[in-house]
């Protein structure tokens, strides 16, 4: 069986290129993405834990998170569409002001 | 190495190759794609966990429905190229430090958790659907129900921002 530290490692190098995406994309969308990479990376943590307990908990958790990321997915879009309905661009520098 | 270790390194292979090429594709629509090689590689760990129900869910929900709505949106705005600007300098001088620490903190707490992680090592088999199931409408019935109106809410929102107003 593989061991439940190798899940835990391969969930932090996912958190951590989530991470690094988040700070060097400029494209709304792929921030979005990034955040869903992030999201992800969690779940994988939580059915290893799940599994290395044998608790079904983890897994329980891991249906919140998707229905969360969902949720968000749906809300967050809807706000991308809106910014660039506004701003006629999707570069999140171009988005620094508060005011329309 | 045994068969379920080599499964296991070629989905983690896949998944931080996916996980990489999000970084480095230009084009919105090509990070999408990378991004659905992430959650299929991750719904075939979740199989070699044992956790079938969360990798249908994966599936279904990850790479099914929240990645159509991702291409939606992306063609709908027709999504051009990633503009090339500098990086700005608070995510150069602050934002790389503190990924790096974030990194370390993960590490070191993986590093002390393996100890009592390794003492539990799975054996047998893990909870089944019915298990997560019964567990779902009985312990977290109301964090259940909190979700369908969060849901809800949501179906609000976005109808609510996304409209076109006159």
């Amino acid at each position: 069986m593989v061991p439940t530290s190798y899940y835990l490692i391969l969930s932090a190098i996912l958190f951590g290129l989530g991470v690094v995406a988040f700070i060097f994309k400029r494209n709304v969308i792929t921030i979005f993405m990034s955040i869903e990479v992030m999201l992800n990376a969690v779940n994988l943590a939580f059915v290893a834990f799940s599994q290395a307990k044998h608790q079904s908990d983890g897994q329980v958790f891991v249906l919140f998170v998707i229905v969360v990321a969902a949720a968000e997915a749906a809300v967050g879009l809807g706000i991308i569409i809106l910014m660039a309905r506004v701003r006629q661009s999707l570069n999140v520098e171009r988005v620094d002001l508060l005011k329309l | 190495m045994t068969p379920q270790l080599a499964i296991f390194f070629v989905l983690a292979a896949l998944a931080v190759f996916g996980a990489l090429n999000l970084i480095l594709q230009k084009h919105p629509i090509h990070s999408a794609l990378s991004l659905i090689v992430v959650m299929i590689a991750l719904a075939g760990l979740y199989l070699l966990m044992g956790a079938e129900f969360v990798a249908a869910v994966q599936i279904i929900v990850y790479g099914g429905a929240i990645m159509v709505l991702f291409i939606f949106v992306i063609m709908l705005l027709n999504a051009g190229v990633e503009e090339h600007t500098s990086v700005s300098k608070l995510a150069g001088t602050v934002g790389v430090p503190l990924a790096v620490v974030l990194l370390g903190f993960i590490a070191v707490a993986i590093w002390h958790s393996s100890e009592s992680a390794q003492a539990g090592l799975q054996s047998g088999t893990l909870a089944n659907t019915r298990d997560i199931s019964t567990m779902l409408f009985k312990d977290f019935v109301y964090p259940f129900e909190l979700t369908s109106f969060l849901i809800l809410v949501a179906i609000l929102g976005a109808i609510v921002l996304a409209q076109r107003e006159n």
